[in-house]
């Protein structure tokens, strides 16, 4: 239990120990280790171990002198003690001791030099250790020398690493002399060899090469160490390591010149005597062969050298061959020589024309005499691709370097590996850059099969808002048709799809692809809701359009006028303020109020819809409402787009139920914090509507508030009644349905109650975000999750500005910025995610590029873009 | 850290071995004949941790049981040398009569 206890005392001491300097915790220590230090007993082991980590710590921390004093008391014990673990714990104590205070290794100097001879390795290794820590210029000699001889002694790989790196460091730190120095050195390398690290001769080298201040100490340190490299030569029958023989050749091939005995031809035929020997290994040679080389610079003709030329110009190694040949060629020229190879430059860099500028009359002649010129790595490739027609590899990043933004780095500045983030389903699509595609129509988009999809919406009818030149009832006619195709299609196949859609979206997604799955499948059945807020928004081509679309307003309202007499009576009070509000968005306000007219209009019909067809099918609905509302934006497209109001933009009234007597609609306001629902209940009779209670079904991903006082200028007369309630996103999804119930109770009968339900989609969430560049550049960096997307545009979209127009009023974006073909947008996602858009006009196609800090809001909007373009 | 925990006899065959980080199968035997032959060869007037690779080996011996923990140096030895006596005492009061086991089958 003692012991139990005493353990964890160590453990807990221990935890405390890495360096604390600071001293005011070390000060909250200091109690404890006093305690501890003055209540050992010093009987049990535990004790002992206790103390050691006390100790330990005392000495880590910010010091305080009572404690040192008492932890040094505490170590000589144990230094002193018999019992040898105890000894050898004193000894590893004084190791950290030693390193603060020096003078406590001197009480028990005498007791640490017993150590070094004791027969017990471990503590005369733990010992050298201490004395590693104590060493400086004067006992450096005695130290190094003690520690050469346990390294004779050892056979351990590990310690000699260990040794034999210390030895080197303390030697080059505290060398006595030149003579000591090479000497240590010498015995450094020979028991060193092969094991010892890298660093060790690689400094040594360098040591000789840079030298020192005084030259005569420099030239002096070279001599001494080519004369012992000599005499080891000379030597008979001894084998060296091969980074030794290495060292020597260098510091012999380098500085053999300091040598006025000898000369260079014996230093030469010693090294040949070398080259020939066997248990050289083949770097060695070259090292070798390196040396034979300078020196030659200097010697005299000697057949020692030709012999050696002979002999590996034959060699099978090829880095022997080359350096023989090139000792040849350099025989032959010694002037060339000895300027290639001067003496002692070692340290100093040779200065190359790198350009190569003295071949140029060799490259002069090879051109005049034919032959091609030479064509740099990078055109090479562009010319290859270019005549193969092969798939583009060319990293969509770089494409951009051309154009020059400023501080917005990230398409050309941002690394390639955003491509390998990108979505695979992408890369499909981008290397539609590089395919073939004449004559071949698109049938597969990112949703999948694009022809029924069309279809399905073709209640929402794709083409004729946006598109100029398709009159309205051509529209009519294709919805039709459109329709016939959806009922040819199976159910099946929308399965299939699903999962085709699944498998091309869930390759680079991670699980947010489920969510944005669902979101799409659903929307087959919710689209029209959707499309008909995004039909408001869209931005008008040429103006053109708006007299198609008036004339399709002409045709239509042959069937709607009648509706059109019998609503202004109902909703006459409702729909006069509301005809104020532009119902489409980001329109100057100079513009809406030259659209006021066309907006009563407008708003008559989208009313009129409704009610007239709230019961009967849908599809119907939306060519009038997507038409209708198209006008109001068509003849908004003179306006520059870059400019938005402020003000909310209000969606049309959409009657969510009625009955007999009463019918309720709903109206979305696109505010800048949340999206505003207002029902509104009005009595179809005019007689009032007494007691209306409205109420909501709690969401799971919506905040839903009721919001007092009415924001839409609705006369509240006697037979309608509004009710308001602020919605704010708190999960995450692409389409929900938002259901509820009236009650209500007309002057003379029962309670009724009806329910209703209407269909909200993350669309209603964007707002644009309105930034500068410079900051579009700073996020657009900071996100991590990017999607790419290649869309085809028809011929009249190829213009960047109309494309954005598009893009800026379908999903509610915000224009930053636009460059030449290139173009920035952003938008946000209430309440705070943001997202950044970056398009490319090429050729017929529109690059994008979307970034974002969530996933699942790229998948969602790089659909909703694709739509937008299409559909437009 | 610890690294490894051996129980081995005299006769060098391990009785239980609990590694405490990652080494090959076929490593192992290696790395205990190794330790075992460090260890049989101290005499009991040699301190207990002995200095073997790049780590510490800290053994005890009871009767022909060789107890061998070995640790980094983060460790502190006496205090390892006192828990694998820990070890022991705790095997005696949960297994009565361990220490004469150990004289008698090993």
């Amino acid at each position: 239990m003692v012991t139990n206890s005493a353990l964890k005392n160590t453990r807990t001491s221990r935890k405390r120990r890495p360096k604390v300097n600071h001293s005011k915790t070390s000060e909250l220590m200091y109690d404890v280790l006093d305690e501890s230090l003055r209540r050992a007993e010093l009987n049990h082991n535990v004790t002992y171990a206790i103390l050691f980590e006390c100790v330990h710590t005392v000495y880590s921390i910010y010091p305080k002198a009572e404690l040192l004093e008492k932890a040094a008391k505490c170590i000589g014990k144990f230094v002193l003690s018999p019992k040898i673990n105890l000894k050898y714990l004193g000894l590893k104590a004084l190791t950290y001791v030693v390193q603060q205070d020096p003078s406590l290794a001197l009480q028990h100097q005498i007791t640490i030099i017993e150590c070094l001879d004791h027969p017990d390795p471990m503590i005369k290794r733990e010992t050298l250790e201490l004395l590693y820590r104590i060493t400086n210029s004067q006992n450096v000699t005695v130290i190094v020398q003690k520690m050469l001889e346990y390294l004779h002694q050892s056979k351990e790989e590990y310690i000699i690493v260990n040794l034999v790196g210390k030895i080197a460091e303390l030697a080059e730190k505290y060398a006595p002399d030149n003579a000591w120095f090479i000497q240590t050195m010498n015995a450094v390398f020979s028991v060193g060899g092969d094991v010892m690290h890298p660093d060790i001769p690689s400094n040594f080298l360098r040591l000789l090469a840079e030298g020192f201040d005084d030259e005569m100490e420099e030239q002096q340190l070279r001599l001494y160490a080519v004369q012992s490299y000599l005499n080891l030569l000379d030597m008979e029958n001894v084998f060296y390591p091969q980074k030794f023989l290495q060292v020597m050749s260098w510091v012999l091939g380098e500085y053999s010149y300091l040598l006025d005995k000898e000369k260079p031809e014996e230093v030469i035929s010693r090294l040949y005597k070398l080259l020939r020997n066997q248990s050289v290994s083949s770097e060695t040679k070259a090292w070798l062969i390196a040396a034979v080389t300078k020196l030659t610079a200097r010697a005299q003709a000697s057949d020692t050298v030709e012999r050696l030329i002979e002999e590996f110009s034959a060699s099978l190694d090829t880095c022997m061959r080359q350096h023989a040949f090139e000792l040849k060629h350099l025989h032959e020229n010694v002037a060339v020589m000895r300027s290639l190879l001067p003496v002692s430059k070692s340290c100093e860099d040779m200065v190359v024309d790198a350009s190569l500028s003295f071949l140029d009359g060799y490259v002069a002649e090879g051109l005049s005499q034919g032959a091609a010129p030479y064509k740099p790595h990078h055109q090479r490739q562009e010319e290859k691709l270019s005549q193969e027609k092969v798939l583009n590899f060319e990293p969509y990043g770089l494409s951009f370097s051309s154009s020059g933004f400023t501080g917005r780095q990230s398409p050309a500045g941002i690394s390639l590996g955003s491509d390998v983030s990108g979505n695979s389903a992408e890369t499909g699509l981008k290397e539609a850059n590089g395919l073939k595609l004449e004559g071949v129509k698109k049938l597969w988009g990112k949703e999948g099969y694009l022809p029924r999809k069309e279809s399905a919406a073709g209640q929402e009818v794709e083409a004729p808002p946006g598109a100029p030149g398709i009159s309205a009832s051509e529209n009519l006619d294709r919805v039709a048709a459109r329709r016939t195709q959806a009922q040819a299609l199976t159910q099946s196949k929308e399965e299939k799809e699903k999962q085709l859609l699944a498998s091309s979206l869930f390759v680079g997604l991670g699980s947010e692809s489920a969510i944005s799955l669902l979101g799409k499948a659903d929307t087959v059945s919710h689209k029209f809701r959707r499309k008909s807020k995004v039909k408001e928004a869209k931005s008008g081509e040429a103006s053109s359009a708006h007299n198609l679309t008036c004339s399709s307003l002409d045709s239509l309202s042959n069937t709607a006028c009648e509706d059109n007499a019998y609503l202004t009576t109902l909703q006459d009070g409702e729909d006069a303020k509301s005809k104020d509000f532009p119902l489409s968005s980001e329109l100057s306000d100079s513009e809406s109020l030259s659209e006021l007219p066309l907006a009563e209009k407008l708003s008559d019909f989208s009313l009129s819809a409704p009610s007239l067809f709230a019961d009967s099918d849908m599809e119907i609905f939306q060519p009038l409402s997507s038409a209708a509302a198209s006008v109001t934006t068509d003849t908004t497209s003179a306006s520059c787009f870059l400019e938005e109001t402020t003000e909310d933009t209000c969606s049309g009234c959409v009657e969510v139920c009625s009955d007999e007597t009463v019918s309720v609609s709903s109206y979305k306001l696109w505010k800048d914090d949340c999206l505003l629902m207002v029902w509104s209940v009005s009595s179809k009779s005019g007689s009032e509507v007494k007691g209306a209670n409205l109420d909501i079904f709690p969401a799971q991903n919506f905040k839903i508030s009721k919001h007092p006082g009415c924001c839409l200028p609705v006369t509240e007369a006697g037979s309608t009644r509004n009710f308001q309630y602020s919605l704010q996103m708190e999960k995450s999804f692409t389409e929900e349905n938002l259901s509820g119930f009236v009650n209500y109770q007309m002057v003379d009968t029962h309670s009724v109650q009806l329910e209703f339900s209407v269909n909200l989609s993350l669309l209603d969430f964007i707002r644009p975000l309105k930034i500068s560049t410079e900051d579009f550049g700073k996020l657009w960096l900071s996100f991590a999750n990017d999607v790419k997307q290649n869309i085809k545009i028809s011929e009249s979209q190829a213009a960047l500005p109309s494309a954005l127009k598009t893009l800026q009023q379908k999903l509610r974006l915000h224009v930053v910025d636009i460059q030449g073909d290139e173009g920035l947008l952003a938008c946000r996602l209430l309440p705070s995610t943001s997202s950044l858009l970056h398009c490319r006009v090429h050729g017929d196609g529109l690059a994008l590029w979307f970034r974002s800090s969530c996933p699942a809001l790229l998948d969602y909007l790089s659909c909703q873009c694709q739509k937008a373009m299409e559909g437009s | 850290m610890i690294k490894f925990f051996l129980m081995v006899n005299k006769q060098g065959q391990t009785r239980l071995s609990k590694y405490y980080e990652h080494v090959d199968i076929n490593r192992r035997t290696l790395l205990e004949t190794e330790v075992i032959k460090s260890c049989l060869s101290r005499s009991s007037e040699q301190c207990s941790f002995i200095e073997y690779k790049d780590f510490k080996l800290i053994y005890r011996q009871y009767a022909a049981l060789f107890i061998v923990v070995g640790v980094n140096d983060t460790e502190n030895e006496m205090a390892i040398y006192e828990f694998i006596h820990n070890f022991v005492e705790v095997l005696d009061e949960y297994f009565s009569r361990v220490v004469s086991l150990l004289t008698e089958e090993w």
